[in-house]
This record gives C-alpha cells, sequence and structure tokens, in this order.
C-alpha cells in the first residue's frame, strides 16, 4: 500500500548540494574544557584544529561570537553553536521585551484567549527605564514579594528579593554613587519581577526545571526537544519569612554547591523521569500531561517570540537550558533561557546526561551528511517545531486540529536513545545502499 | 495463612474417586471434624480481635442507627440490619478487616500450644533470637553509659518549643552525632544467622547432597523453582504484567488500559482481597496509594490523625536516646540518596512518632522478636518498674529509615504515611531483622536464596565459593532491607507490590537469585570479594519484572 503523497509533510531542513558531501574528516574547535571536548573527541572522524586553523565546526563561547561573525568567512558547510544575537532571547529584559510585543500581536490577530498563553513570564519591568511603571504595579499589590536580576549574568549572581520600596532606592543611590566613582564599569541593566511566592515544594524544598532546547533554524523555526533533564532543589527548607537567605530562594547548582548544609554526595538533583513519575503518582497522569504540554506552549511561544528579529543564518544552531517554575497549581512559569547551559557535570548521573545530549545535539546538526531530513526522533530529542507542530504519529500529516493530534514532544519520558540510534543509522545505511 | 482444605485435581471425574473405603473415609471425616475446629477457633479469635477495634464500635453504631430506617422490621430484626450492612457497603469493611486479620496472624497450630509457639515454634531459633537480643541491649546500654546521656528524658519547656516549631524541618538541624554509633548493622546480623545451629541436626564432616554449601546451616524447608512456578503463577509467560507488558514497545490496548479499569473497578469496590489479587500483576502508578491502603486495610479517620498528633506530642516532651540514632541514621544512609534525600523531613517525623507507639507492641505476639525492657533509675529488677524501652520495643539498626523512604513517593500528609509505614512494618519489615523459621523470615530467605543458586547455577555458585565470595555476603543487605535504596524507585515499587499482592517476602530471595543469574557471564570471570561486589554494586538500571518472570518461567530447570 503506498502511502499518500504528504505535501503538508516538510522534511527538518537539511544542507543541500555541496554541503551534503561526505568529508573525510570534520575540524572542530572548541573554547570548552569540560564535557563538550570529551565529547568532540570521542566522535569518530572528527579531529580538533587549535588557534588560527580552518575549521569545519565550532563550539564556541558567546564571548567569542562577534570576532567569528564579523571577521570570519563561513564556507556553506560550517556550524557554529550560536545565534549572532541570541541575546533577543537570553538576556532577560530582550526576553520580557519581545514576549510583550509577541504577545500585543497575538492579541490583535488572535484575540485574547490565544494571547493569554503567553502569560508564562511573571509581571518584569526592566530598570532603571521602566522604574516608574514598575512602582505603579508595586503599589497596586502591597506586600509581595519581587525579585531583582541582573540581565546579563549567571549562575545566580546579583540577585536578591525585596519586599520594600526602601530596598531598591537603597540599592539605586549605591549604584548610581559607584558609577561616577568609576566610569570604566558598564551600567548593568536589571529586571525586577515578580516573585513566585506559591511554589510546588518536594519534601518541602523549592525545585526548578533545567530543560534543554535544541533550534536548528530560525526561519523556518525548526526547535528539537531532549527527553532528559532535570529538577534541582533548593538545600533549605522553603519559607517566605527568610527572603534574604539567598540559598532558599535560588536553585541554582552554583548558589547551592556555596550552601553551608551543600554535602556534594547529595547533588541536589533528581532526572525528570523521576520527577514526572513523582507527579503520575501523585496527581495521575492526566494531569501530569496537561502541565507537560502547558510547557511545550512555554518552549514554542518563546521561540516564536524572537523569530523576526534573530538574525537568520544557516550556520548558526543553538542548545538552549530552559529554566522553568511550577507553582502549587501546577502552572509552569518560564524564568529564563540560557544560550550557555552549563556542560560541567555535577555527578557521574550528570556527566552521562550531557555527555549523551551533546552527542545527540551533533547527530541532528549531521557534520556527517546522514540523515534524510524527515527524523521526527533523533536520539533523545523529539522534532518538536517544524515551521508547524509535529504529530507524534507515524506517517500523519502534521496538521493541527485533526480529531487525535497528540504532539510529538515526550519530556520526562523513557529514554531509550541508544536502541533508537541504532535503528535509525541502520535504516539509513540501507536506504543509501539501496539507492546508490 | 495455611489452607487445610485438599485441593481438587482437574479434570477428575467424580466417579473415578468414588470408592468406598471405610477406613480412609472414616479419616476423612476426622480431619473434616478437626478442621471445623480449627475453623471455630480461627473465628473465635478473629471475633475477640475486632470486639476491641475502631470498626467494632463503628458497627454498633450503625446498628443502633439503622433502626430508625422503615425497611428494619421487629419481626426479621437480625436479617434486615444483616442485609443493611451489605448494602451500605459495613459488610465490605468488615469483610476486608476480617481478611487482614487473616493475612496478618498466623494460625495457631494447636489450642493448646503456649504464645511463644505463636512466635516461634522451634526452641533454637527462639534462644538465638533472645541472645541476639541480649547482645543488642548490651550495646545500647553501654554507649548509653559511655557518653552519659540517659535513655530517656523530659525535654525543658524551651526546647519543646523550639522541637515544635522546627517539626516540618527536623533535617535542617545539624547535632553532633560523631559520638553516636548504629547499634548494629546487617552485617552483624549476618554473621549470628550463619552461627546458627539446630542442635537436633548433625550434617556430618563427609560431603553429602545434604551438605549445605552455602553460609546458612539450619535444616528449613524453602521452596524450588517448581513449588515458586506454582505459587506466583500471576507472573508467569503468559499473563500480563506492569513492568513488563507497560513498556514503550507495547501497545497499551493490549494489556495497560484493561489493566487499569480494572483497578479503578477494584478500588470502587473497596474489595481488599481482590486488590490483593489484582496487585500480583503490578499497580498503576496512578492508583497504587489507594491500592496500598485497601490492601493494608488502613482508611484514614478522624482517630488516626489524632493518635499521630498524640505521638507527635510525645516526641516533644520525651528525648529518647533512640531519637539520635535515628538521625544518624537518616543523616547517613537516606539523606545521602541521590533520590530519597528530598523526604529527609517526613523520615523524622515517621521514624520519631514511630518509636513512640505501643500499639506496635501488639506485633510481637507473632514476632520471634521480643520488645527490650529497661527498668526506671534505680528500680533495676523491680517488675513494676519495667518499661519497655523504646516504647514501640523496636530498636533501629543502620539502614532502617531506607524502609520508609520509598513511601514517601506514595504520601504526602504525614500521618497517612505514618499509618502506611507502621503497617508494612508489623506485616513484613520485622521478618527481616528477627531470627523465625516462618518462610518470611530473613533465615528462610537466606536459605532460598543459597539453594537457588546452588541448585540452578551450581557452577557460578561454586565458583563464587571457591573465590571467597559467598554470594550471601553480597545479597544480604538487598534483603534486609527489601531492595530499598538499591533499585530505582519505580521497581521498587513494583516489587513490593509483589509483596503485598502475594503476602509474602520470598519475592526477594528470587530477585537476588536472578540478579545473580542476570551478571552471572561477568560474575564467572571475577577474582575476588571485591570484585564480586562491584560487579553488583549497580542495581538501578535493572528491570525487576522481566529478571523474576526469566528466572521462574524461562530458565531450563
Amino acid at each position: 500500500m503506498s502511502r499518500p503523497k504528504n505535501q503538508s509533510y516538510k522534511g527538518h531542513g537539511l544542507s543541500k548540494g555541496k554541503e551534503r558531501e561526505q568529508r573525510a574528516s570534520i575540524r572542530f574547535k572548541t573554547t570548552l574544557m569540560n564535557t563538550v571536548m570529551d565529547v568532540l573527541h570521542n566522535r569518530p572522524g572528527w579531529v580538533e584544529v587549535k588557534d588560527e586553523g580552518e575549521w569545519d565546526f565550532y563550539w564556541c563561547d558567546v564571548s567569542c561570537l562577534r570576532e567569528n561573525f564579523d571577521h570570519t568567512y563561513m564556507d556553506d558547510h560550517v556550524r557554529i553553536s550560536h545565534f549572532r544575537n541570541h541575546y533577543e532571547l537570553t538576556r532577560k529584559n530582550y526576553m520580557v521585551k519581545n514576549l510583550k510585543r509577541f504577545r500585543r500581536q497575538l492579541e490583535r490577530e488572535a484575540g485574547k484567549p490565544e494571547a493569554a498563553k503567553c502569560d508564562f513570564f511573571p509581571k518584569t519591568f526592566e530598570m532603571p527605564s521602566e522604574y516608574h511603571l514598575f512602582v505603579e504595579e508595586f503599589r497596586k499589590h502591597p506586600g509581595i514579594t519581587w525579585i531583582m536580576k541582573p540581565v546579563a549574568r549567571s549562575q545566580g549572581k546579583g540577585i536578591f528579593l525585596f519586599r520594600r520600596l526602601k530596598d531598591i532606592t537603597d540599592w539605586r543611590q549605591d549604584t548610581r554613587s559607584s558609577d561616577d566613582q568609576k566610569d570604566e564599569l558598564p551600567v548593568e541593566n536589571y529586571v525586577a519581577q515578580r516573585y513566585i511566592e506559591n511554589p510546588y515544594l518536594i519534601g518541602g524544598r523549592k525545585f526548578d526545571l533545567r530543560v534543554y532546547v535544541l533550534v536548528m533554524s530560525y526561519l523556518p523555526l525548526r526547535a528539537w526537544l531532549y527527553r532528559d533533564g532535570f529538577a534541582r532543589f533548593s538545600n533549605t527548607r522553603f519559607t517566605l519569612s527568610s527572603i534574604d537567605d539567598q540559598y532558599v530562594h535560588l536553585t541554582n547548582v552554583a548558589v547551592q554547591k556555596m550552601s553551608p548544609d551543600y554535602h556534594p554526595k547529595k547533588g541536589c538533583k533528581w532526572m525528570l523521569q523521576h520527577f514526572r513519575q513523582y507527579l503520575a503518582s501523585k496527581h495521575g497522569p492526566q494531569v501530569v500531561e496537561a502541565l507537560f504540554s502547558d510547557m511545550d506552549n512555554i518552549f514554542i511561544k518563546s521561540l516564536q517570540s524572537v523569530q523576526k528579529v534573530i538574525i537568520s543564518d544557516k550556520h548558526c544552531f543553538e542548545l538552549y537550558g530552559y529554566d522553568i517554575l511550577i507553582d502549587q497549581d501546577l502552572k509552569p512559569w518560564l524564568l529564563e533561557v540560557n544560550a550557555s547551559p552549563s556542560l560541567t557535570a555535577s555527578s557521574q548521573e550528570d556527566y552521562e546526561l550531557k555527555t549523551c545530549l551533546l552527542e545527540d545535539t551533533l547527530h541532528v546538526v549531521d557534520m556527517e551528511a546522514r540523515l534524510t531530513g524527515k527524523e521526527k526522533r533523533v536520539g533523545g530529542f523529539d522534532l518538536m517545531w517544524n515551521d508547524g507542530p509535529v504529530s507524534r504519529e507515524e506517517g500523519a500529516p502534521d496538521l493541527p486540529g485533526m480529531g487525535n493530534f497528540v504532539t510529538n514532544t515526550h519530556l520526562g519520558c523513557v529514554n531509550d536513545r541508544k536502541n533508537q540510534l541504532q535503528q535509525l543509522f541502520r535504516s539509513l545505511q540501507s536506504q543509501k545502499k539501496a539507492s546508490s | 495463612m495455611k489452607c487445610h482444605r485438599p485441593r481438587v485435581g482437574p479434570g477428575r471425574p467424580f466417579s473415578s474417586c468414588w470408592r468406598p473405603v471405610p477406613a480412609a473415609w472414616r479419616a476423612r471425616a476426622g480431619e473434616m471434624l478437626q478442621e471445623e475446629s480449627d475453623l471455630s477457633l480461627l473465628i473465635a479469635q478473629i471475633v475477640q480481635k475486632l470486639k476491641g477495634s475502631n470498626l467494632y464500635a463503628q458497627l454498633e453504631r450503625q446498628a443502633w442507627a439503622s433502626l430508625q430506617r422503615p425497611e428494619i422490621r421487629l419481626e426479621s430484626l437480625k436479617e434486615d440490619i444483616k442485609e443493611f450492612f451489605k448494602i451500605s457497603g459495613w459488610e465490605k469493611k468488615l469483610q476486608n478487616a476480617v481478611y487482614s486479620e487473616l493475612n496478618v496472624y498466623p494460625l495457631p497450630s494447636h489450642p493448646a500450644a503456649p504464645p511463644e509457639h505463636l512466635k516461634e515454634p522451634l526452641v533454637y531459633m527462639r534462644k538465638a533470637q533472645g541472645s541476639w537480643e541480649k547482645r543488642i541491649l548490651k550495646s545500647l546500654n553501654s554507649m548509653c553509659t559511655e557518653l552519659s546521656i540517659p535513655l530517656a528524658r523530659k525535654r525543658p519547656v524551651g526546647q519543646q518549643k523550639e522541637l515544635l516549631n522546627k517539626w516540618n524541618e527536623m533535617g535542617t538541624d545539624e547535632p553532633d552525632l560523631s559520638l553516636f554509633r548504629p547499634v548494629y548493622a546487617p552485617k552483624d546480623f549476618l554473621e549470628v544467622l550463619i552461627n546458627l545451629r539446630n542442635p537436633n541436626y548433625e550434617n556430618g564432616d563427609s560431603l553429602s547432597f545434604r551438605t549445605h554449601l552455602g553460609l546458612i546451616q539450619v535444616p528449613l524447608k524453602v521452596k524450588d523453582i517448581p513449588e515458586l512456578k506454582e505459587c506466583f503463577v500471576e507472573l508467569g509467560l503468559n499473563i500480563g504484567q506492569l513492568g513488563i507488558d507497560d513498556s514503550t514497545q507495547v501497545p497499551p490496548e493490549f494489556f495497560e488500559n484493561e489493566h487499569v479499569r480494572i483497578g479503578q473497578k477494584v478500588l470502587a469496590e473497596q474489595d481488599s482481597a481482590a486488590a490483593q489479587q489484582y496487585i500480583r500483576q503490578g499497580s498503576p502508578t496512578a492508583l497504587r496509594a489507594e491500592l496500598w491502603a485497601l490492601i493494608l486495610n488502613i482508611s484514614s479517620q478522624p482517630e488516626d490523625l489524632l493518635y499521630y498528633e498524640q505521638l507527635k506530642t510525645n516526641v516533644i516532651q520525651h528525648d529518647l536516646l533512640v531519637d539520635s540514632l535515628i538521625y544518624k541514621d537518616v543523616k547517613l544512609t537516606a539523606s545521602n540518596d541521590d533520590y530519597y534525600f528530598v523526604f529527609e523531613d517526613y523520615l523524622y517525623q515517621v521514624l520519631l512518632c514511630f518509636s513512640r507507639d505501643t500499639s506496635v507492641l501488639g506485633h510481637f505476639a507473632y514476632n520471634s522478636a521480643s520488645p527490650p525492657k529497661s527498668y526506671i533509675r534505680g528500680k533495676l529488677g523491680l517488675e513494676e518498674y519495667a518499661v519497655f524501652y523504646p516504647p514501640n520495643g523496636v530498636i533501629p539498626f543502620h539502614g532502617f529509615s531506607m524502609y520508609v523512604a520509598p513511601l514517601c513517593f506514595l504520601y504526602h500528609e504525614p500521618y497517612k504515611l505514618y499509618q502506611t509505614f507502621r503497617e508494612m512494618y508489623v506485616r513484613f519489615f520485622f521478618r527481616l531483622h528477627s531470627i523465625s523459621s516462618h518462610p518470611s523470615g530473613i533465615v528462610s530467605l537466606c536459605l532460598l536464596f543459597e539453594t537457588l543458586l546452588q541448585t540452578y547455577l551450581p557452577q557460578l555458585f561454586y565458583h563464587l565459593r571457591e573465590i571467597g565470595a559467598q554470594p550471601l555476603r553480597i545479597s544480604f543487605k538487598w534483603m534486609v532491607r527489601a531492595f530499598s535504596g538499591y533499585l530505582a524507585t519505580d521497581q521498587l515499587l513494583l516489587l513490593w507490590d509483589r509483596i503485598l499482592g502475594y503476602n509474602s517476602l520470598e519475592v526477594l530471595a528470587v530477585l537476588a537469585a536472578a540478579v545473580f543469574a542476570f551478571r552471572a557471564v561477568n560474575l564467572m570471570e571475577v577474582t575476588s570479594l571485591a570484585a564480586a561486589e562491584a560487579v553488583l554494586a549497580d542495581l538501578s538500571t535493572l528491570k525487576v519484572m522481566p529478571l523474576l518472570q526469566i528466572f521462574l518461567f524461562a530458565t531450563v530447570t
């Protein structure tokens, strides 16, 4: 029985022509020294080039981006691990701006309910530019807690909580005076965000989720979701009475490592599968499905909001680390998106997760030109968005609005990537043999 | 519970077995009379038990209240009330209570048997348990004297307030526990079991087919694989299982969906016996908490919450030495576990209350162990001043908190978690650290494990023995903890489903043997105990049900 020609089914976009030539070896360059280095070295046929050598693949630091894009000419087949202006998504103030703009657009085009789907980030104001808007909002809800975050720092640095305007007017004075004294220091932007006071607690502890999303292109938007991830627990018990205790509220592993309670053996992380099972045994599978599909919505909408702003470059791909917080009503909130999620491993289990994540990322990037472009799953990655939603069913047309459309995401589900990869590459090989 | 009813073979025509043989017929009649009197003894015992329970009071109240109902008539009072109970679901509750009693309490072997026989029929086992207990108590007392800490003391009011405030986060406390040692660890207990001897059994020096090549040297009856297959028939190859037939490759229409539907029906019917039968094929994640509560016959009444609060008050008012042991155990084991560390606070809330719960003393009627006695200061030897220490009679050992940790996955209100743990302990876990001849006791489990290995994997067994790596030395700790902390949580819960379903711990020994069988190839290559330990160090990737199924039903015997 021949399958009906499916005009609406699109491949997930592969390099064409000259780029599809098999290369004898792939020259890679990287500035990172951790798991990335191990994975790249262990990949068959990949050799490292150092310093000024020519490269086919570069896993770089965000700081090295500018020199690359401005000074280097890249051949068609070359790949680099960041988009030039990724900060539109990953810097907190830009992301908020883009999301607000996208929301307004959605409201105009599709009405309030559709726009309400973008309400996954807590009310945020840029400082100091939106200070007055912030004060208005602040006065409307007296007594709630706010969190001040620097836009461009990571690992929990520079973050603090406050409840009174006095706390930040003091801080404002401090930063202003320091600016006067040292002119070389760049003015740092902050965002003030409404603090989520009712997080979902497990064992009395607060946690957030780290999820990995791989974006292969923005125009059209093609994004993959990795099945594994983890929940990061705060070491101390959650209570609103101690907002000065940074360790309670911030769940970054970097901050937790400094906490006096921290015992390295603990690791304070749960794999997402374990977390999903825990929730299912507590709330039942349907509720969990709803939660995870709300999270899918967060990933898609956030990417869509910067789709037109990010400079589309076929050489670029990016692996984002999304930080999600769940509240007691099982609503997921987006905390931030990281362009360089930490790839250093904190434990053996963590090392394995990150190694597999990187290996699968390289499979999807496909420097070896093995994929056909029609795959919906590669190892632990599921194709989540392909210029439109992707259906889980095999061979079904990717049209939402069909009665039994189920999205092709499996976050926190079984990740039998080894088997899948074996089967995938075997069938690719036989296809190649058949066609040659 | 042993069933005295004779099994009727399938398909035997009635006529072929009806041969009037007077002597045999008379013997059979005698048997039936004995059964009758056994049964009436059992019924009397259960009625006695239930008369003191909450259920009895409730039934009485309900019966009185039902007199108001129009359908209850004076002429047929008894039948009408019975009918009312049936319709309103109270009969079901009574059934569940009776079923629960049958599961927990062993049948008295003889009406004249003394109570020690209910605890443990074999004298040498009782003696061994007695001397082990003396050792533990001595160790506890000497720790007490060394550290000059009283076994129990009343907390000053200030400290009481502090503890009450911190009740939900006791894990943040970091008391100095460096001087405390666990009273004993599983390996100490193993040494005691290895030295158990039946004085009536002379093995002789010459090797024969009766020689026990393992560590356990007592001749208890254990099942072999054909008997296990009969016993665990629902784990067979052609019967659906959760843990196997719900994997990603199998479409849910095959088994899973129907199984979930049946599970919901069982819960709606609130039938304990049906739930126990159902759970032999595994419990769906969403239904497990309720199913376990139904099987263990735990219904969370307001009185239960009050009882728990009372225990909490006891903890706050008095500080026991045992508390420090509990703290230490949690810090050493559960807090260091990659997944259970999150539940640290719950563990304190459960275990501290557990040690104050005198209702647990009831289980010593059928436990070969006896609660340790202590005397009020200065009144040594005077029976009027004797108290059980700790109040629940259970001294925790290294790893004890791991019995509670997996339950935190299912129950989130402390009192529900507490009730479930207590019931699991008095039904199952106590057998894992007391010396007895019960088929689910740790001695039998060890012997079952060794026998299975010796019989069905003789080469592996012999090899390991030769290199000084007796298999029991490695698997003992798994069985004592019922595999908690060694398996992944979802696998552990599937295993514990079967413990509840079959009302037996034998599945632990079978799983231990199956694990060795699974890693046999690697084990054949090791040359030392340490290397063997390394091969079996990480069980977190194992899938329990396929291992059990293959070992029982797919191994060539």
